[in-house]
């Protein structure tokens, strides 16, 4: 095993810090580390934490850190916000809701940037996650803007969602897409001391009685929480662990993980063939022969297109 | 571009005329021009109509509703300004010395920097404080710093204010305690304290505990002062930091107005009567570079304070409606680059403060960007305002600008755009709520990185730094703080606690954690008692914030 | 995938006058880097825990408090004994240049006093990121 693998499963900081960065650059030897800690894998369970912005979902996590670290337990979190399209940087404050927790060694925090990889930050994300999980952290929160089709792969990767909605904004839940509304476990209406909390907890009821029209008694727990007073925070950590237990008891929690598993196998598997063929076809200087075919020879495309691929295939056969 | 086109055919021939002419020769130098805080500058102003009609609805006389003009009826031709220069350093003997040297100077009044462990109610011992002790203001941990403060100091004759505000109470009864040896009566106390916790919020950052517990600190300030300190000012709700923090004029006026809106509705929900303390608020602004846009910013906000007090609180006092104000020239318009340009700048910005009719100012000294002032640069500073005074001629008459159109024109619109400020907050909920959801942040950042860019860009000339500029000499004469002085001052605080009687600070300490927890109960008199015992800030703070927590900041970016 | 730098934007000590250090976050955002702000009043404890954890190449100090003498090299140090100087320091605030030698003895690469246009800041993390370690 190498000394980085050795140092993480000892839960060294530094080298967790610093796997984080080789996966989020795709670093060489990314793989390698991380075939190496995935047996170590599965003991942390994953909150997702997702909403609008401006909801308190730092806030709400800073609470959240609390209530687990009084129960002993090891916390990772990591706080994704996005880059910007244009200058590529971007602005990570997230941690600065929850830094009270900086100098707790059972508490790390880690901000990560979205880098306008769409799907590819949801990988940096999971491998970040097992390494988390292999350094013993008991709960990795992973915590998102809902905004956008990244967040909701990354929120595919927790083992439950918490969906975190504040009062007047307007139309809250039409402005969600509706992938986020569909991936919550379990909703909380922040900031519940404002006007129009109970007018927004009427329409998340609507929304998933719709949803759960056939199963009735299947709806999902809404929570009315105040984190910046610390009110009703207690009843949502209990909400969390009934609803998880619920989920291991029925097995839903495994059928989670593996179709995730799945799912995740899938990506890579396309992407490192589309990467190979991609290779292939730029090598060659095959892309741009094709267009030229396609679109100034007005050859047939899917005719061609075919082609090219058989001629890969047979490619990778004889090597 | 048009200015108000009152049907003056006359302004429409010369436009098409003799300026087209110029204009075609001679282009001026910007396509737009604009206040510092970005409000459209036009070539002239002229009268609107009706404009003699509305003088008394909008100017009236000085000392007279709505106060444009005023507070006083004779300005400075009664009085000048207090000249009141912001001083504090290292230990108390050494601010002392420095007080007794300004007052010795020429000045009126005394204003009081504590040190940053002082102001976020940390003793010198506490571990927080490494590196911090008695750099920007003096160290206080006890009642015996705040003696020595004011030995030989007499509190009946000289007013004093102090910038403090999350441990207020307990400065207030050192002050209080002091007063008591010296045998003077706190119905002859004389001075403010500054007790503005919202813009720490915003701007300033020595909060320690959550709004709503501050804001019952605040008033109970309020209550204690007006019944047994009538002369006190409660409260200076603060615009300068704001300013400080890059917000325009407007913004300036209309947060530091919102933030009083605040703290009058707590008072009244507290259950005092509006004309009981009301006249006992004060503020304080900053007065910026553009000449003429703090003239009319000053004026604007008198005007709608005024309007506020009597048609939303119902006051009935005039003394309730009259926004008093201290000015303090801006410190960040100074640089560290040929620092004796900055005399200049705060030349123009005293003038402004004065023609803005200001009841107190401060100037900042030469060497502001570089350090804490030297003896040689607050005289300086000193003397910018005592020839404002003396030889400049402009305290003859009051409000010498009021018809000028310019000014009457921007003190419009600086009104119009606080107000609509002001509605906005109001549909938020108010002050708090507008904090909490970072709204007051962002616009303050908005507007303080657009000016920074600005200066980047060089579309902001600040002379010396991004035009004018010299290969820097260093400069020398800095004032440097002792890095002993914590040693000195928990020395101090070991001598206190082996002398003084520690059942009795225990006993005190425990009645203001019994009266905490009660929110109808005023702090302010236990604190005075657990003072005269010597119980430290540290001490008194510790118990509070065992009961109320501390508040934790979630910025917006 | 491009290698991004990572930088820390810190305010130690009690001093709450932010508008530098938020101007510079954003400003160093605007220029294509990922900066991390933790807000005011962070122990140095904590700043170095934050650097470690978030392994930002550097890590930029903003103070006007005058608690500058004791507080920077005391992060440096503290940087250095968790095995993690290789994090570049660089500070800014109300600092006289007096004291800039002795910050720069102590391991505070670069101080940008007031009135310093961000270009510099910039020119400074684009000269050195080359020998951040990866």
């Amino acid at each position: 095993m190498t000394e980085l693998a050795q140092k993480i499963l000892a839960g060294n900081t530094r080298s967790i810090a610093r796997a984080i960065s080789h996966v989020e650059n795709d670093r060489e030897g990314r793989e390698a580390l991380i075939d190496e800690l995935y047996p170590h894998c599965g003991k942390a369970i994953v909150w997702g934490i997702t909403g609008p912005p401006g909801a308190g979902k730092s806030s709400l996590v800073d609470r959240l850190i609390e209530r687990l670290r009084t129960r002993g337990k090891s916390v990772a979190v990591i706080a994704v916000d996005p880059s910007s399209p244009f200058t590529g940087g971007a602005l990570l404050g997230d941690r600065l809701r929850m830094q009270k927790h900086a100098v707790d060694d059972g508490v790390f925090i880690r901000s990560m940037a979205s880098r306008g990889h769409l799907g590819g930050l949801a990988g940096a994300t999971a491998d970040a996650l097992r390494i988390f999980d292999a350094a013993g952290f008991d709960y990795i929160l992973v915590e998102t803007i809902g905004v956008g089709q990244t967040e909701i792969e990354i929120m595919g990767l927790s083992d439950i969602v918490l969906l975190v909605l504040v009062p007047g904004a307007g139309d809250e839940i039409q402005a969600l897409k509706a992938g986020v509304m569909e991936i919550g476990d379990i909703f909380i209406i922040n900031k519940r001391d404002l006007d129009g909390a109970d007018k927004l907890r009427v329409q998340v009821e609507y929304v998933l009685g719709i949803k759960f029209a056939e199963q009735s008694d299947q709806m999902n727990p809404i929570l009315m929480t105040s984190a910046i007073n610390d009110e009703g925070v207690d009843d949502l950590m209990d909400s969390i662990g009934e609803y998880v237990e619920r989920m291991k008891a029925s097995g839903k929690l495994a059928n989670r993980r593996e179709q995730r598993l799945q799912d995740e196998i899938k990506t890579i598997l396309s992407a490192k063939i589309f990467a190979a063929f991609h290779d292939f076809m730029q090598m060659n200087g095959e892309i741009d022969t094709l267009v030229q075919e396609i679109v100034h020879d007005k050859q047939k495309p899917y005719a061609l297109i075919n082609a090219k691929i058989d001629g890969f295939i047979k490619e990778m056969h004889t090597k | 571009m048009t200015a108000e086109k009152a049907g003056y055919e006359e302004f429409e021939k010369w436009e098409s005329s003799i300026l087209k002419k110029t204009l075609e020769r001679f282009p001026e130098q910007k396509a737009e021009f604009t206040t510092g805080s970005w409000i459209p500058v036009e070539r002239i102003y002229y009268p609107a109509e009706g404009e003699p009609q509305r003088y008394v609805e909008k100017l009236g006389f000085p000392g007279q509703y709505p106060f444009t003009r005023g507070v006083q009826p004779t300005m400075y031709r009664g009085r000048f300004w207090t000249m009141r220069q912001y001083a504090g350093f290292g230990t108390a003997e050494e601010s002392n010395q420095r007080y007794k040297y300004l007052l010795g100077q020429g000045q009126t009044g005394l204003s009081v920097a504590f040190d940053l462990p002082t102001q976020i109610g940390y003793d010198s011992s506490d571990p927080v404080s490494e590196g911090e002790v008695g750099k920007v203001g003096v160290a206080i941990d006890t009642l015996k710093d705040m003696e020595i403060l004011f030995d030989g100091i007499p509190l009946d004759k000289v007013s004093t204010s102090m910038t403090i505000n999350a441990p207020a109470p307990v400065l207030l009864a050192f002050y209080i305690a002091v007063a008591e040896k010296q045998g003077v009566t706190r119905q002859q106390l004389r001075g403010t304290i500054q007790n503005d916790i919202l813009k720490e919020y915003i701007a300033r950052g020595t909060y320690i505990f959550p709004p709503g517990h501050s804001i019952r600190l605040i008033t109970n300030i309020f209550e204690y002062c007006a019944q047994e300190v009538p002369n006190w000012n409660t409260i200076s709700i603060s615009g300068y930091h704001i300013r400080e923090a890059g917000s325009s004029a407007v913004q300036e006026v209309a947060f530091t107005i919102a933030d009083g809106i605040e703290y009058v509705k707590a008072a009244l929900k507290a259950g005092l009567d509006i004309d009981d303390f009301a006249g006992q608020l004060s503020f304080f602004f900053n007065a910026y570079n553009d000449l003429f846009e703090e003239i009319a910013k000053f004026r604007a906000a008198r005007r709608i304070w005024a309007r506020i007090m009597r048609d939303k609180f119902h006051a009935k006092k005039d003394k309730s409606m009259m926004l008093r104000f201290h000015t303090q020239t801006g410190g960040s318009t100074l640089t560290a680059q040929q620092p004796d340009n900055n005399i200049a700048r705060v030349t123009i910005q005293t003038l402004a403060a004065v023609l803005g009719g200001t009841q107190s100012l401060h100037t900042n000294s030469r060497d502001e960007a570089l350090g804490l002032p030297t003896e040689g640069a607050v005289r300086i500073a000193l003397r910018t305002q005592q020839i404002v005074a003396h030889e400049s001629g402009v305290t003859n008459s009051i409000d010498p600008l009021a018809g000028s159109y310019f000014v009457e024109k921007l003190t419009d619109t600086i009104e119009e755009q606080v107000w609509n400020y002001l509605n906005k907050i109001e549909q938020m909920g108010g002050m708090v709520r507008a904090i909490e959801h970072g709204f007051i942040q962002k616009e303050i950042q908005d507007s303080a990185y657009k000016y920074q860019r600005e200066i980047e860009s060089g579309e902001r000339v600040v002379v010396g730094v991004n035009k004018y500029t010299v290969r820097e000499e260093g400069v020398k004469d800095i004032l440097k703080v002792n890095p002993e002085l914590r040693n000195i001052q928990m020395r101090k605080i070991e001598e206190i606690k082996r002398t003084r009687d520690n059942r009795a600070v225990e006993e005190k300490l425990l009645a203001i954690r019994e009266g905490a927890g009660n929110e109808n109960v005023n702090l302010m008199p236990a604190i005075i008692e657990a003072v005269r015992e010597y119980a430290t800030l540290g001490e008194i703070c510790n118990v509070l914030r065992g009961v109320f927590g501390e508040y934790q900041e979630s910025i917006v970016l | 995938m491009t290698e991004k730098i990572r930088i820390l934007v810190a305010k130690p000590g009690l001093d709450g006058h932010d508008r530098g250090a938020k101007y510079v976050a954003r400003a160093l955002k605007d220029a294509g880097y990922e900066v991390i702000y933790t807000g005011i009043r962070q122990t140095p404890e904590a700043i170095v825990k934050t650097a470690i954890q978030e392994d930002v190449n550097f890590v930029g100090l903003s103070l006007l408090s005058g608690a500058h003498n004791e507080l920077f090299p005391r992060i440096a140090e503290l940087l250095r004994k968790e095995g993690a100087d290789d994090v570049i320091l660089f500070g800014g605030g109300v600092i006289p240049e007096d004291d800039i030698p002795f910050l720069k003895a102590k391991g505070i690469e670069a101080i940008f006093t007031p009135g310093t246009p961000i270009r510099k800041v910039i020119d400074f993390i684009e000269a050195n990121k080359q020998r951040v370690s990866r």
